[in-house]
């Protein structure tokens, strides 16, 4: 079945339908990663996206269960990739990629020249889009809604049985952030990104506060949830989304890159220091004014913007990476010792 | 630090052979150029001349020297450098680095070693060692151990069980290793193995493992990146350097691809790298549990081939990195070269998929056996770049130029038996015997289980066969389908065979629908930055163009496509110098070329590079998207020349000599007609559609006569024979080979010397001749030939006589540009043998030998610009040695014979020519100071006219050893001699063993055959064999020609190596500098 990748800007693409047969609208973006397709697309980071792989051939090793996935459903609008591969070849997949994104309900398409909407992208930053399949749609922006609330958990829930209790804030995130805490010897309690922590006056360790799709700006009770931990000296851990409610709470600004990070060769530099970190990024926003107190403990080596705050007394840091990797590298797994560190003695 | 003003040594890797090719050209190259950008001077040892790194672009002093301590130290010595660097001229310079450093040279002079510590290149170097230190930072490794000797290798093999792999230590590319099934395999294996290697490795096999490679890098503060990761196609088992290799991996899930990258930094870490390194894993398709299972099988701390090819594959130029963090700088410091806005700590994205295909000439080798394994075997290599894996596959299949159109297109007979057999046991023909399973319908799983190849690949393949049905199907080929095939890699004569016409029809009806490749730029970011560089490919998957036309300003020049015997790295000198001297014109230079492994394909050396088929499709869509101003077809070996006839009927200008009178020249009819009328001799020849006509033509000249199909480039089926059966023998072969051309016969002059011509034209005069000379006689491939500039033993008659036939050819052919012609002189009488309107092989030694760049001439001449330069008589003398890789070829009789058989060069300098004819032949051979030889001399001849020699090295204190007549014969003559007896006579210890036992110094084996080439239709298990193979095997110098041997003999017993001259390319030529 034929369908078409409509941009805002007018541009059209043809292409072929592999996924559920059916439009949608969205923010298209691109990524640049090269292996981990069930991972990126059960990212909540990619709520309301239409995502572009920039590496043309997906579906190669089709879909593991549901184990290795960063949450438990596809998590993007729409897909689009060059050349959708039908014949998998991994002894741990279950199904193809076709198979799953039509269970899930999740249009998808071949578009021979990925390669020009990313060039579209990047000179024009990202863009409104559909994926258009028989019926035509109205664009809609993602980032109007708030997406945090769409894809943050609806009930507490708790993992592990450390001795250490942290508490995250779920603005969207990726299963292995959990699993990363918990497998360090922390008790892990998830709460909805709106949750009062305080007002159910139970003892915590230390708050992290995870990626999450959209803009920053948008997750309000989040970032007066840390306002308040700040107050109270609770060490914090802030990731993607939750660098920039980190910096939003401690009095700094952000605001909307171009056409945003996402791939799996970030490479960040330990300001101050010789040495540089390959990363894992999802993001559309960043912190562009450093709060009081703080001070940039990452940059991107390529463009300098900002990917991390440390302060300069307090035990609070944030980066704006993924050290959970999943997909991606892991070079900076460390973070989650560092943060344990921080912790106070049990 | 500060290098500026510092000197630096940088060792180059010497000849090209199998296991260390042009990639050491291309990485030696590109770190000197990094070097340069800081202000080093660089002191370069490397006695490959027709290399580019060897050239004054990019070294300060070169010498043309054997990359071994005994020449370096002196070097040093002279030179006094400050530093060294080890990891950029392949296995050979890490070698001779660790000796000398072992030796306290460098400590004694004071040179420091730049990059990795030499303590951990020595540590992965010693197999015990490194595997214990793997075991120490928890890396899983093959169970295995190391021993020195055959007995414990057995008992180390019952302990581990059977199937074991056998490698041996300190050699290159996995060169005698091998897969032992059982005791009896181990046994000859472990046997083979110590005969070249002090040390050997036996390790638990793993079967049908996937392997899996990584590149990385890593600086002094220990950053440190993965730039590209590889699969390959074959599962384990097989030499990388032979392995189909597909970049990225395409098969591993994010756990394993960031799973194994962890381990290789880990142990990139472990090691202190500065610089580069190559990490080889075997990983587990199917584990018990669902863990990541994996080994780490090699480890490689230098630049590698595999590094080559990870740099062309992803545009992250490994070498230029590594040296710069030799330097002491760090990844976030160094600019990204292809973007220039990004910086080198990063891991190139993709947005292509890659195929490497080896090229293998295994056919070339009388006798060597054509499986494949844990030795390389491989002469060269091709990369396609493709947006779909089919596409990249099907490109690359024809980038070999081996005939075939795609991977459907195989010699397969109708016999399922031999069919799996080739699926089950690897060959070069393994690729091939996929796709004809899955056309006859054998089920992917069958194939799967046969070859061990992941069912991903075997799925990908049939994709392509499938749809090669459906055309077949298909009445009508409409846009749809057409374009379908294009993306799927289906070139235009494919598809045109399948539909019973011909390429031209399918590219107009592609044309009519507008079906044209897109042009695609390599940006090492998948679009995320925009790329500065020009590094293209062409695509059918995609929509639009990346960048547009160059227009009039641009000229396309060929490149020489992959290494293979009789064509290697001095095309690629002569195509990177024309794009280079292009410049000077106002010219921007396009270069199209598929081999990874050259410096033409370095996307600095031209202001465009297509990495693409030299085929006429590709080169024409090319050329009609550039719309350049013309083409070079001349310098790139035989493959380019080939098009120029397609070239002018499409329209296109090349440069230079027309592509009718390139025609006139390689037409052997036309050619010879040319000869006639110009009255230029020529040996007696004619073409044969007949048996009993070319037999009856045999008779009436004479034997022996010379054989050969036409347009040939290095004597493929080229042979000499000697009696009416054997004619019988090979007419009937090479007809089957090449049905479409008649076979030719021509006379065989023997005990004619064979002169070299090399000179380059414009309008039809000669702007600079030179003249070489063979040392051997006619009967030799003039690329195995030793050669000698200035000619030694040439009259000046018949000098002048030959410049004045070069001069008439010049003229009638109104050549402009390069051209090459190969005489030979029988009783002071000149007899064409061919012309050739290209840049020869030799090129790149004359231009080095005369210190003027033939390359600036030609481009010059193209324009009308050339001025004839002032040339003096040298004072020196430059010979060439072939370099052969026969001890890499099991079985392979290594005899010198009218068909090329070498894989590489060296050339040295000298005052005289016995003083340059012992450095290139110390450069081309690992030579032991035993002074005792073996002499093995055929024929009356033979014996008669080796007296002298043998005389001469008794004088010197030489032990003689001596076969059955040879030892009678020496007798007679009052020449002491060590009788052996030879295998046939059953005493024990035979000759054979005698070779084995490393008491000879060198061999002297001559054939019955008066001074001509082998006879060779014979069975070969002949004690003539034997002994050549021993040595071979024994990594023993052989000499097989009587003329090369007492040339030998002369000047080893006048020079001592400490006799032999330390001095520059620089010293040699300046007095011979011109304006």
């Amino acid at each position: 079945m034929k369908g078409k990748l409509i941009l805002h800007n007018g541009m059209e693409m043809e292409g072929e339908s592999f996924g559920f047969p059916r439009s949608v609208a969205g923010e298209v973006v691109f990524a640049t990663g090269m292996v981990g397709y069930p991972e990126s697309l059960t990212d909540p980071s990619f709520a309301g996206q239409i995502l572009v792989y920039t590496y043309p051939l997906i579906g190669n090793y089709g879909v593991a269960n549901a184990k290795s996935w960063e949450s438990d459903k596809l998590q993007v609008s729409g897909l689009v990739v060059s050349d959708y591969i039908d014949t998998p070849s991994h002894y741990t997949s279950k199904r193809t990629l076709r198979e799953w994104l039509v269970a899930e309900k999740i249009p998808a398409l071949v578009v021979k020249d990925t390669r020009l909407i990313t060039q579209t992208l990047r000179t024009a930053g990202s863009m409104l889009g559909k994926v258009v399949i028989e019926e035509d749609l109205e664009f809609a922006d993602p980032n109007k809604r708030n997406l945090v609330s769409e894809v943050s958990t609806k009930k507490v829930q708790i993992f592990g049985k450390g001795k250490y209790h942290v508490v995250l804030i779920d603005c969207g995130t990726k299963r292995n952030i959990v699993d990363s805490l918990v497998a360090r010897g922390m008790r892990v309690t998830v709460v909805p990104w709106n949750t009062d922590i305080f007002a159910k006056r139970f003892r915590f360790d230390g708050l992290v506060v995870s990626n999450g799709p959209g803009d920053p700006k948008m997750a309000g009770a989040a970032i007066k949830t840390v306002k308040k931990a700040m107050a109270r000296g609770i060490p914090i851990f802030g990731i993607c989304l939750g660098n920039q409610i980190l910096a939003l709470a401690a009095g700094g600004n952000t605001s909307k890159l171009k056409f945003g990070h996402r791939g799996q060769n970030q490479p960040c530099l330990m300001v101050g220091t010789e040495r540089c970190f390959l990363t894992t990024q999802n993001h559309g926003y960043a912190v562009t004014k450093v709060p009081k107190g703080f001070r940039q403990w990452f940059i991107n080596a390529n463009d300098q913007t900002n990917e991390g705050l440390i302060h300069k007394e307090r035990p609070w840091f944030s980066v704006q990476f993924h050290p959970e990797a999943t997909p991606g590298p892991w070079d900076t797994t460390w973070l989650f010792d560092e943060f344990l560190k921080r912790l106070p003695k049990a | 630090m500060n290098y500026k003003n510092q000197k630096i040594l940088v060792l180059g890797s010497g000849a090209l052979k199998i296991g260390e090719a042009g990639e050491f050209d291309y990485s030696g190259s590109q770190a000197m150029k990094a070097l340069r950008e800081e202000g080093v001077k660089i002191v370069l040892v490397n006695p490959n001349i027709a290399t580019i790194q060897t050239s004054p672009l990019l070294a300060d002093e070169i010498y043309f020297l054997p990359v071994t301590p005994e020449f370096v130290v002196r070097v040093i010595a002279k030179e006094r450098p400050d530093a060294i660097l080890l990891s950029f001229g392949g296995q050979t310079a890490l070698n001779c680095g660790v000796a000398l450093h072992k030796s306290g040279i460098l400590k004694k002079y004071r040179v420091a070693v730049l990059g990795t510590p030499v303590g951990s290149i020595i540590l992965t170097e010693d197999r015990q060692k490194f595997a214990d230190h793997l075991k120490k930072i928890k890396i899983p490794i093959p169970e295995s151990g190391a021993t020195a000797s055959a007995v414990s290798a057995e008992s180390i093999a019952k302990k581990i069980g059977y199937p074991v792999m056998v490698r041996a230590a300190f050699t290159l590319g996995g060169q005698k290793s091998g897969v032992a099934r059982d005791l009896a395999e181990l046994r000859e294996i472990a046997a083979g193995a110590l005969a070249v290697a002090p040390q050997i490795l036996v390790e638990k096999y793993l079967e049908h493992y996937k392997e899996i490679e990584y590149e990385v890098v890593r600086d002094r503060a220990g950053n440190c990146v993965t730039v590209c990761n590889m699969e390959n196609f074959d599962p384990m088992g097989i030499h990388t350097g032979d392995s189909i290799v597909v970049a990225p991996s395409q098969t591993l899930t994010n756990e394993e691809y960031h799973g194994l990258r962890r381990a290789a930094i880990d142990i990139v870490q472990s090691l202190a790298i500065v610089g580069e390194c190559n990490v080889q894993f075997a990983l587990n398709p199917k584990p018990k549990g669902e863990k990541l299972e994996y080994y780490v099988i090699e480890v490689n701390a230098r630049l590698s081939r595999s590094s080559a090819l990870a740099s062309k594959a992803t545009g992250y130029p490994l070498a230029y990195v590594a040296a710069k963090l030799a330097l002491g700088q760090i990844l976030s410091e160094v600019k990204n070269q292809v973007t220039k806005v990004t910086q080198s700590f990063f891991e190139p994205a993709l947005d292509y998929v890659v195929v490497k295909i080896p090229r293998w000439d295994i056919e070339k080798f009388k006798g060597a056996e054509e499986r494949i394994g844990s030795a390389m075997k491989s002469v060269g290599e091709v990369m396609a770049i493709g947006r779909t894996f089919e596409e990249a596959l099907q490109k690359a299949v024809r980038m070999l130029h081996s005939g075939a159109e795609g991977v459907t297109e195989n010699g397969f007979g109708p016999d399922k038996k031999s069919l799996e057999r080739f699926l089950h046991i690897p060959t070069p023909k393994r690729l091939f015997a996929v796709a004809e399973a899955l056309k006859r319908g054998i089920k992917a799983e069958r194939i799967h289980e046969l070859s061990g190849i992941d069912l991903w690949f075997i799925w990908r393949i049939n994709n392509i066969v499938q749809w090669e049905k459906k055309l077949l199907k298909h009445k009508k080929l409409g846009h749809d389908l057409l374009l379908k095939l294009k993306q799927l890699g289906f070139s235009d004569r494919r598809i045109a065979l399948l539909r019973k016409t011909d390429a031209a029809e399918i590219r107009k009806l592609r044309h009519s629908y507008g079906l044209r490749p897109s042009v695609f730029q390599i940006d090492t970011l998948a679009g995320e930055a925009p790329a500065k560089t020009n590094y293209l490919y062409l695509t059918y998957n995609g929509a639009h163009h990346d960048v547009s036309p160059l227009g009039k300003r641009a000229v396309v020049v060929l490149g020489s496509g992959p290494y293979h015997i009789g064509s290697s790295v001095e095309f690629d000198w002569s195509c990177v110098h024309t794009a280079l001297s292009l410049r000077k014109y106002g010219k921007q230079s396009i270069i199209v070329n598929c081999n990874p492994e050259t410096v033409s394909t370095d996307y600095d050396m031209s202001r465009r590079l297509y990495f693409e088929e030299l085929t006429f499709e590709t080169i024409s869509e090319i050329y009609e998207f550039e719309k350049p101003s013309g083409v070079v077809v001349s310098v790139g070996g035989q493959t380019p020349n080939n098009l120029a006839r397609d070239f002018s009927a499409a329209g296109f200008h090349i440069l230079g000599t027309t592509a009718a009178n390139i025609d006139r020249a390689e037409d052997r009819n036309k050619f010879s007609a040319l000869l006639d009328s110009l009255g230029i001799p020529q040996p007696l020849w004619k073409s044969f559609v007949s048996m009993s006509e070319a037999l009856r033509f045999a008779r009436e000249v004479g034997y022996p006569v010379l054989v050969r199909p036409s347009y040939v480039l290095s004597g493929s089926a080229m042979s000499v024979c000697f009696d009416n059966e054997e004619l019988r023998l090979l007419v009937e072969k090479a007809a089957v080979i090449n049905r479409a051309h008649p076979v030719t016969i021509s006379k065989f002059i023997t005990g004619a010397k064979e002169l070299e011509l090399d000179a380059v034209a414009q309008r039809g005069k000669i702007l600079a001749a030179f003249l070489s000379e063979h040392v051997e006689n006619a009967g030799v491939h003039s690329g195995d030939a030793t050669i000698v500039y200035p000619a030694q033993k040439v009259y000046t008659a018949t000098e002048q006589r030959i410049l004045q036939i070069a001069e008439s050819l010049a003229r009638d052919l109104q050549i402009t540009g390069p051209f090459n012609i190969q005489f030979l002189v029988k009783e002071n009488k000149a007899f064409v043998i061919e012309i050739n309107l290209r840049a020869s092989r030799t090129f790149p030694l004359l231009s080095k030998a005369t210190n003027v760049n033939l390359a600036d001439l030609l481009v010059a001449a193209f324009f009308g610009r050339g001025r004839a330069p002032k040339i003096k008589y040298p004072d020196y003398v430059v010979v060439k040695s072939p370099q052969f890789s026969f001890s890499r070829l099991q079985g392979a009789d290594p005899v010198l014979r009218v068909e090329m058989a070498s894989t590489g060069e060296v050339a040295c300098f000298g005052d005289t020519f016995e003083e340059a004819l012992l450095k290139s032949i110390y450069s081309s051979i690992t030579f032991s100071p035993r002074k005792s030889a073996l002499l093995a001399l055929g024929g009356a001849v033979n014996k008669k006219r080796f007296l002298d020699a043998a005389r001469r090295l008794v004088a010197k204190g030489y032990k003689l050893y001596a076969t059955g007549t040879t030892h009678r014969f020496l007798q007679e003559n009052a020449v002491p001699s060590k009788l052996v007896s030879k295998v046939y006579e059953g005493k024990k210890p035979d000759v054979v063993d005698l070779i084995n036992s490393k008491r000879v110094g060198f061999v002297v084996n001559l054939s019955e055959q008066d001074e001509g080439p082998e006879r060779h239709h014979k069975e070969h298990v002949s004690d003539g064999y034997l002994i050549r193979r021993a040595a071979v095997d024994n990594n023993t110098p052989l000499f097989t020609n009587s003329l090369l041997a007492r040339a030998f003999v002369r000047a080893v017993t006048s020079f001592g190596p400490k006799d032999l001259k330390i001095k520059s390319w620089r010293e040699y030529t300046e007095s011979n500098l011109h304006e």
